[in-house]
């Protein structure tokens, strides 16, 4: 147990224009201590970690190391003196190895032979199984962390920061991981332990400091508070909890009748006979982890990949060589993953982002001219029911936080009342308020009669919302089960890949 | 220390500051030019955009400028739609040629029936489709094998010239010239002549076809769908797939239209100011047409402007060159200054800088 300070922060502020990012933050971190730094997004942590590596230079407060005054200038400051850092975003190369991905962060790298052997001891000593000479491309999205996190072991650091790091990872990943980080604390070193995750932090972490706003508003120790009491410090408020007013499934809308498709690209996945069948007012969830064929999934729903005809059912009409918009027309509507260039064009105003996929479904468009006035109308319906904070539609894009882009690219689908929704991570960098606010959204629309599919990593979500879940696991579909009564050990042997699991299936 | 931040939206200020300032710049660091080559700076300025219009010779000079403006113009609202999709169309000086010698070719080939009413409208078609096909060649090859387009679009300049040159010398030389290279005069035969619509204005159909294209692009660009999908495409193609741009059409239709603007620009010239194919009457239209297109950032109106105020710097420069002795090529320098300095300034249309350190 820790008993040295390792680090003490004292009375940080950090403002930007317009927003005080971080307002007299102080605590301390023990030496061989998992500290869990808990906040909304917004809250500040991100300009907090920035600054203790060395990115951010705080305007007032100072920080000691080890009892020294410690002000990193540089994250390579920070280095030196101990303090790494695994980001939320891996910043590695596809197309290179392990051993030259991790070479190329260091400032004086070892010839390749000795890093080699240097990360196969190191990834052995912490049981995070890791060849260096695989190609960074072919690695899952577990195995990519790794690399970041055995770049940083190779410093020998006394703290770790960890952003978000099992946003990515499936239930056994996260386990490994956790081993991985018990390791290290008994060795000594100290971890800032970045999540949302309020169950991982239960067990993982001795103690938590809660950011609202900027400002410390909490302390706890989170092995005795429950998850519930430490959302509700993070909000401020009581937290809701999405409901689904009962009802009964009715007709199969959507039918994907032995879906499969090449990989679109080089690290794509390649889609390998999906069948599953929607119902009107059900939500099927499909959980995996990212990159096991998600967006092709989404793409080859909402028509941005075509397939063959029968392999995309909607009302007993085949659509899989129809284009996006003739699929709206049809009823199918979807919200891709990535909100920036993707799901909205980030340069163009909210009216021009309402035209984007309402022009079929909202009649925006007459004989190929461009009805301004009820696009105009149709963006301000969306930002008026979903909460949208923006001074107006005439905004570009862009100019909206994460969580008010997705809420209005969720909310633009579902006004448009479809037969089908797809969507892919709807609360994706979200916060816990607004969150909750698009599940209840996505609940609503299902009572309502409408087929929803929704693609999510976040496996609480999914228990949350989905009737049915399904498990998608380099490119396949495992089988439906129904969501409820099914545990999340369960759920982690669908994620990965235990396709021959359908004989020891109990029926529920 | 400078730094670059990103503006949360794009200024509207600068993006009408941006073309003026570049001028601006232009114009004093081309006077340093001058300065250096020994000729006086301000007279020289003032012979380049002055003169043309207001100086003692400018009843000669005055209609030069719609003459010279209108085919920039046309041709640079053709590639406007491609350039603002992403789709690089360098060749609009092949497809220009293309659509002379496609127009020149129907008119010559009824010489010397007299029936203007049929001959002028089939010669201006001639000239769309000879565009049109010339771009064709580098969209079908990029849809297909995903060739670069600004590489093939290049390249058939060259050889569109070719063609040109063995045109002139061989297949449309004049039966009646003397064994000169060169075609029949165009504009001296009335069924096929492109006239000077009001006398001593410079403006004949080619300007008319200029002033169209304007309108019907901006049209097109702010109450058409097409245009919503080409402004899509261009700053999110991934955005434009999921709203249901098809990619491939989109690079067809742009290319198509840039092809069949400049076809046309080709016809009313060798129909009209220039009157007949030779080996080389295609000045360069087609290229100065791309720094017409975004001085006028890709918008109509402001490639209205553009076209008018490099015209200017055309005549002036000829002016200049008479008068004052500057070199040609100090000239091109100073229009290529113009889009130099124009692309610079424009990073402060999306971008603010700050003095002072960095965090």
């Amino acid at each position: 147990m820790a008993t040295d300070t390792l680090l003490e922060l004292r009375g940080l502020t950090k403002a930007y224009p317009g927003v005080v990012a971080n307002s007299d933050v102080s605590f301390t971190i023990g030496k061989g201590e998992v500290h869990a730094l808990l906040g909304e997004n917004g809250a500040g942590k991100s300009t907090l970690v920035k600054t203790i590596y060395g990115l951010v230079k705080p305007d007032t407060g100072k920080m000691t190391l080890n009892g020294v005054a410690y002000e990193p200038s540089e994250p390579r400051a920070a280095r030196a003196s101990g303090v790494a850092m695994v980001f939320q975003h891996f910043s590695l190369f596809d197309a290179l190895d392990v051993a030259e991905n991790i070479a190329l962060g260091m400032e004086n790298p070892p010839q390749m032979a000795d890093l080699a052997a240097r990360i196969r001891e190191v990834s052995e000593q912490y049981g995070l199984p890791l060849d260096p000479n695989m190609v960074v491309g072919d690695l899952s999205a577990g195995e990519r962390q790794r690399v970041e996190i055995i770049r940083c072991l190779l410093q020998d650091p006394k703290l770790l920061i960890m952003d978000e790091p099992t946003s990515v990872l499936t239930p056994q990943e996260v386990e490994i991981l956790f081993k991985t980080l018990n390791i290290l604390r008994e060795e000594g070193t100290s971890i800032l332990y970045i999540s949302h995750k309020l169950e991982e932090i239960r067990t993982l972490c001795e103690h938590a400091t809660i950011l609202r706003h900027g400002k410390v508003v909490g302390n706890c120790d989170p092995r005795q508070t429950s998850a519930r009491d430490m959302a509700e410090m993070m909000v401020g408020a009581s937290l809701h909890v999405p409901e689904k007013a009962p009802h009964e499934a009715g007709e199969v809308v959507l039918s994907i009748r032995g879906l499969s498709a090449p990989a679109p690209h080089q690290f794509g996945t390649a889609l390998k006979n999906i069948t599953v069948d929607v119902r009107e007012g059900e939500v099927l969830g499909i959980g995996g982890v990212a990159g096991n064929g998600q967006d092709e999934l989404v793409a080859a729903l909402s028509g941005e990949m075509k397939t063959a005809a029968g392999m995309v059912v909607i009302d007993g009409r085949e659509i899989g060589r129809l284009g996006p918009n003739e699929r709206r027309a049809a009823g199918l509507c979807a919200a891709p993953e990535e909100r920036n260039g993707h799901a909205a064009a980030p340069d163009m105003s909210l009216t021009e982002n309402a035209l984007m996929t309402g022009a079929v479904r909202k009649n925006l468009v007459k004989n190929g001219l461009l009805d301004w006035p009820a696009a105009k109308a149709f963006a301000e319906e969306v930002i008026k029911a979903f909460d949208v904070r923006t001074p107006g539609p005439a905004n570009a894009a862009r100019s909206l936080s994460g969580g008010n882009l997705q809420k209005f690219v969720i909310g633009r689908e579902i006004m448009q009342k479809p037969r089908v929704l797809v969507i892919n991570q709807p609360t994706w960098g979200v916060d816990a308020a607004a969150a909750a606010s698009i599940r209840q959204a996505i609940l609503d629309l299902a009572v309502s009669g409408t087929a929803v599919v929704c693609i999510s990593q976040d496996l609480d979500e999914l228990r949350e919302i989905s009737d049915r879940f399904a498990a998608l696991n380099e490119g396949k579909l495992t089988p439906p089960r129904p969501a409820k009564g099914l545990t999340i050990d369960e759920i982690g042997l669908m994620l990965g890949g235990a396709h021959d699991m359908e004989i020891a299936h109990v029926d529920a | 220390m400078l730094t670059l931040e990103k503006r949360p939206q794009p200024s509207k200020a600068w993006v009408y500051a941006a073309p003026i300032l570049a001028v601006v710049i232009t114009m004093i660091v081309g006077g340093g030019v001058f300065a250096l080559l020994g000729k006086p700076p301000l007279e020289a300025i003032r012979t380049i955009f002055y003169d043309p219009i207001f100086g003692d010779f400018a009843s000669y000079s005055r209609p030069q400028l719609l003459i010279k403006a209108g085919p920039l113009i046309l041709i640079a609202i053709g590639l406007s739609f491609g350039f603002r999709a992403g789709i690089w169309n360098i060749g609009a000086e092949g497809q220009y040629i293309m659509g002379a010698l496609a127009a020149a070719g129907t008119g010559l080939a009824f010489y010397p029936m007299e029936a203007r009413w049929l001959i002028f409208p089939l010669m201006i078609l001639a000239g769309f489709a000879g565009g049109m096909v010339w771009a064709a060649i580098p969209a079908f090859l990029r849809i297909r094998f995903k060739t670069n387009e600004i590489l093939v679009s290049l390249m058939l300049v060259y050889v569109a010239e070719a063609i040109q040159a063995s045109m002139a010398l061989n297949l449309m030389r004049n039966p009646d010239g003397h064994g000169f290279p060169g075609s029949r005069n165009l504009s001296q035969y009335p069924s096929s002549a492109n006239l000077e619509l009001v006398a001593n204005s410079g403006v004949h159909w080619g300007v008319m076809a200029a002033l169209t294209a304007v309108i019907f692009a901006y049209f097109i660009l702010a109450r058409h769908r097409f245009g919503f999908d080409v402004r899509l495409a261009g700053q999110s193609p991934r955005a434009a797939g999921f709203a249901g741009v098809d990619a491939g059409r989109l690079i067809f239709v742009c290319l198509l239209i840039s092809g069949a603007l400049a076809g046309a620009a080709g016809m009313f010239e060798v129909s009209g100011p220039a009157g007949r194919v030779s080996i080389d009457f295609n000045v360069g239209y087609g290229f100065t047409a791309i720094i017409v297109a975004f001085l006028g950032r890709l918008h109509p109106v402001g490639i209205l402007i553009a076209g008018l105020l490099m015209a200017l710097t055309y005549i002036g420069g000829e002016l200049a060159q008479l008068s004052l002795g500057l070199p040609g090529a100090a000239i091109q320098l100073f229009q290529g200054m113009l889009l130099f300095f124009l692309l610079a300034v424009d990073v402060m249309t999306s971008y603010r800088i700050r003095f002072g350190k960095t965090e």
